[in-house]
């Protein structure tokens, strides 16, 4: 069993080109925050290092952070322009009992996260519905199609914080 | 002995009207389609079973829209399920009846607002005969929409589709 910083200390040790940061401040468990485009290289790590066997993702959840510059169109709805999206992974080792929490961040209007499915498989419907709600991007997906939301959903995502609703679908009205 | 002589001796001849007759034959037999959308579905089938026996009305589920008399939009119908249950309304034959189950259905329930994925009452894509309210309503409540339902079946008339 290993806590989040001999587990962050391993990773820097194998990866020590990477900018790898630690939020131990949180009255949650630390967040290991990694780069987007590595993201895979450091699941597999975790995945198949002896010393930390994590091999059951959890959970992989998609956030807007709203960090961006905040202004209001002539309606007086918010609209959002840069800043970021994240993922968080939460991951468990079911032979070794201990468990970390992944964050990658990526650029709000050109979102793109290296793809986890080939390492753990659950990722691929994870990653979809992160897709389907927020937009981000997964590079090298095998199958990044919407999964809640009707394929023929115009290009907005429900999840973002300046999300607006069409006014029709297929000629029935959405709003109220 | 010809068929006047057992007229009466006999009894089995029925003398109606045959709106009364075929409005009564309708609103006895009502086949709804096997069809649920949420929890409301669950109250649904927990009239259809024994304790409820929603049998005893006439009703049952056929499990095709072909040969459906009605159908119960029973939970949320959200804009990805509205085309598809517009579809199964289309593929039953005339005459149809739909009872609308729930806050949901009726008028898009607690997803008025915030529910971007839900449309706000099945009204908006199929037309409804019966509103039945509730979150989720009761077999009781749900037996009250289709004793009005056969009510309005009995008020039919064959010169004039009603519903």
């Amino acid at each position: 069993m290993k806590n989040p910083e001999e587990i962050l200390e391993l990773i820097k040790f194998n990866f020590p080109d990477l900018e790898v940061t630690i939020d131990a401040s949180l009255p949650v468990e630390s967040i290991i925050s990694i780069d987007p485009l590595n993201i895979h290289l450091v699941a597999q790590f975790l995945k198949t290092n002896p010393e930390l066997m994590f091999d059951s993702l959890m959970s992989l959840s998609g956030v807007d952070d709203a960090n961006g510059e905040k202004t209001k169109d002539e309606e007086g709805t918010e609209i959002i322009t840069g800043g970021t999206l994240s993922v968080y992974y939460h991951l468990h080792s079911t032979s070794l009992k201990h468990k970390i929490t992944l964050k990658a961040s990526t650029n709000r209007e050109k979102p793109g996260i290296e793809s986890v499915e080939n390492i753990w498989k659950t990722a691929d419907w994870h990653e979809r519905e992160a897709y389907d709600m927020f937009g981000i991007i997964f590079l090298n997906h095998p199958d990044l199609r919407r999964i809640l939301m009707p394929y023929d959903w115009d290009e907005s995502y429900p999840l973002r914080k300046d999300y607006k609703n069409p006014e029709f679908y297929h000629g029935m009205k959405v709003p109220y | 002995m010809g068929l006047l002589d057992k007229q009466f001796s006999d009894s089995n001849i029925v003398v109606a009207k045959v709106d009364d007759l075929i409005n009564w034959a309708r609103l006895s037999s009502i086949w709804q389609l096997g069809f649920g959308l949420a929890c409301c579905a669950i109250e649904m089938m927990a009239a259809s079973a024994s304790n409820y026996d929603f049998d005893r009305f006439g009703v049952m589920p056929r499990n095709t829209p072909r040969q459906a008399d009605a159908i119960i939009i029973s939970g949320t119908v959200t804009l990805k399920m509205a085309l598809r249950i517009k579809r199964l309304y289309e593929q039953m034959p005339d005459p149809k009846y739909i009872i609308s189950m729930g806050s949901c259905a009726n008028c898009g329930g607690p997803y008025w607002d915030h529910g971007y994925h839900v449309l706000k009452g099945v009204d908006r894509v199929i037309p409804v005969d019966v509103y039945v309210p509730g979150c989720p309503p009761r077999p009781e409540a749900l037996f009250e929409g289709l004793l009005k339902l056969q009510e309005k079946i009995r008020n039919e008339s064959l010169r004039k589709k009603s519903a």
